[in-house]
């Protein structure tokens, strides 16, 4: 999964950092040259803090995604109605939690513990994904969720893989092959599911209609709107507008729709044959922001469970660093 | 909706005992293993993967909701193997499907220990945390004669359950290694580890009890020479079990009264909840495919 938050910052309404001129300028100079040669920023390289800053909130609020985007479909597997598509659900669940180990491992290559990114999620600082603040009410969210969210993590990162850090570059390789590995299967639930019983094309059907407006939210504020983004372009680290990648998503979205023969919820969606692009309705922003500052349907359900799950195991965390404490007092009593 | 009743199994395996299909069909003359053994075999995975599953999402570490997910995911896929065996020698429209969600409690043949939740000794409607120690050592009991019973089924003449205890036996091995080595960290960790460790023990350890009297499958399985006997087990399993609790400065709890009969249909109060839960979408569905 994903995070929309590549123009979302941590603060919503704060101004996001600008590059000090305190940086020393022939530092500064070589990696301007480097960006615009399209070169690749390595972590022993030098970089202006404000990269460095941008980078860890983009990839830390990435990696938050996919674990809490972990709870949503975890809601399902116990219920999942064949043992197929219960195998197929743990191991997307478990990608998603292997998605954000290396995507907060590409963040410490930055200098930030895993454990002061955790607390940024915990404490509520740090931003994910507000796509996963919402319910999964039937099990067809599971096939939508694959369709449509994995979807449009893939719009988005795909771009993402020629990102100028490199190791998140590199993360986003991998990442991106399993996301459309997901898109795929959740797919092909659905066309199963809409070739079955009434009630399992009417699931379908409930499902398509309560996330397809926060699929598009999750591209993130139209272009005018997003201050991050200028900055973001220039350094490598955004490469597609947050509009021109939900216009392709919905392009590319919208003949999947028909094979599947479940309606779009959009009643302004239509070709326009001039734009040679699909033209859609009005996002809800409001709604939107209401939920990216912790009020939607399940902020608080999300997040209470990652802190409960964080503190219950924390005498797990304990036990390792004790015992592996003893063993090596031990290893240090037999060598001398 | 038709359950399928263990009576019926157990007669159609008799007509089945020349199986068609698989991959491997028994040659003529060959040992196919009881219907309900495959069951009593593929009921365990299924029951304590949709446990451990329980676990994704709330793990105590990230790279933990990871290990537990995938030994989750071995017990789901074991299981289907098992059901699908099971389903191809009682032909007609018997599917793994059918076998894991339309038999009701009482049919389920798996072991009471795999079946209770993550915490200590509560009654079946109680709400608890979940407790990782009693998750690890439920694993390590269980994963401990697992490697046992995959090593002996692996020469099984029956060669599509031993194709299957091969391909097990690997992840079963693994499951036992994850599950010992926190068993060893908890026990030789901090004091509250160590004393979560021990009650999940104590707690635990009386279930173990059931593996060692062959139910009327385990006994007809060792009969047609294609299962095995698993008292014939229990030396190497005291083995591990000792060797483990030794290195993890934990007691090994004595155990006296009453011996659970999970494997013989008569359960735990959790059980039911565990199958209303994993079965209530598919039975609302009859006949739907997903
Ligand atoms: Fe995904
Ligand atoms: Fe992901």
């Amino acid at each position: 999964m994903y995070t929309q938050s590549f123009s979302v910052p941590d603060n919503a309404g704060q101004k996001s950092a600008r590059t000090p001129s305190t940086e020393n300028p022939e530092l500064m100079a070589a990696f301007d040259a480097r960006i615009d040669a399209d070169g690749r920023i390595e972590p022993q390289d030098w970089m202006p803090e404000a990269y460095r800053k941008t980078l860890v909130r983009q990839i830390s609020q990435h990696a938050h995604s996919e674990i809490v985007g972990m709870l949503p479909e975890g809601n399902w597997i116990s219920r999942a109605p064949s043992l197929k598509r219960k195998a197929i659900l743990i191991a997307k669940v478990q990608d998603e939690g292997g998605h954000g180990l290396y995507l907060y491992s590409a963040a410490e290559t930055l200098g930030t513990s895993r454990d002061q990114m955790l607390e940024g999620l915990h404490s509520g600082k740090a931003k994910y994904s507000s796509i996963f603040n919402y319910p999964t009410l039937n099990w067809a969210d599971v096939g939508v969720i694959g369709w449509l969210v994995d979807g449009a993590a893939i719009m988005n990162q795909i771009p993402l893989c020629r990102c100028s850090y490199g190791p998140y570059a590199r993360a986003m390789v991998r990442v991106c092959k399993e996301e459309s590995f997901h898109q795929r299967q959740g797919y092909e639930a659905l066309l199963v599911m809409m070739q079955g019983t009434e009630a399992q094309r009417a699931m379908v059907q409930d499902a398509v209609n309560r996330l397809w407006w926060k699929c598009l939210a999750m591209f993130g504020p139209p272009d005018a709107d997003s201050p991050n983004s200028a900055q973001g372009m220039r350094w490598g680290i955004k490469r597609i507008s947050n509009d021109e990648l939900r216009q392709k998503f919905i392009d590319a979205t919208v003949p999947q729709a028909k094979v599947l023969g479940v309606t779009l919820p959009d009643p302004d969606l239509k070709w326009n044959e001039e734009r040679q692009h699909h033209d859609y309705g009005q996002i809800d922003w409001q709604e939107f922001w209401n939920t990216v500052e912790g009020n939607g349907p399940c902020n608080k359900e999300r997040l209470a469970t990652r802190v409960k799950a964080h503190n219950d195991g924390q005498w797990v965390r304990d036990a390792a660093l004790a015992y592996t404490r003893k063993q090596q007092q031990r290893a240090q009593k037999e060598a001398a | 909706m038709s359950a399928i009743q263990p009576s019926v199994a157990q007669d159609r395996s008799k007509q089945a005992s020349a199986p068609v299909g698989g991959s491997a069909p028994n040659a003529v003359g060959s040992v196919g293993a009881p219907i309900d053994y495959l069951l009593h075999l593929a009921d365990n995975a299924v029951v304590l993967g949709q446990r451990n599953a329980e676990w994704c999402g709330h793990g105590p570490i990230l790279e933990e909701d990871i290990a537990m997910g995938n030994v989750s995911l071995d017990y789901i896929g074991q299981a289907r193997l098992l059901y699908q065996l099971a389903a191809t020698r009682l032909g007609g429209d018997v599917t793994e499907d059918k076998l894991a969600y339309f038999r009701d409690d009482t049919q389920f043949r798996n072991y009471t220990l795999l079946e209770l939740p993550h915490n200590g000794p509560l009654v079946g409607y109680a709400v608890s945390n979940r407790d990782y120690a009693t998750t690890i050592t439920r694993n390590f009991l269980y994963g401990a004669l697992m490697v046992l019973v995959w090593e002996a089924l692996e020469k099984s003449p029956d060669a599509d359950l031993a194709a299957i205890a091969a391909k097990s036996l690997k992840e079963a091995r693994y499951h036992l290694h994850h599950a010992a080595d926190w068993l060893v960290r908890f026990g030789d960790g901090t004091d509250e580890s160590h004393q979560r460790a021990q009650a999940a023990l104590d707690h635990l350890f009386a279930y173990t009890e059931e593996f060692w009297t062959p139910s009327a499958a385990e006994e007809a399985a060792v009969a047609s020479g294609a299962g095995v006997d698993v008292r014939s087990l229990r030396a190497a399993w005291d083995g591990i079990v000792n060797d483990t609790l030794t290195e993890a400065t934990l007691v090994r709890p004595e155990v006296r009264g009453y011996v659970t009969e999970g494997k013989h249909g008569r359960h735990s109060e959790h059980l039911s909840y565990l199958l209303g839960e994993m079965q209530g979408l598919a039975r609302a569905h009859p006949g739907a495919t997903w």
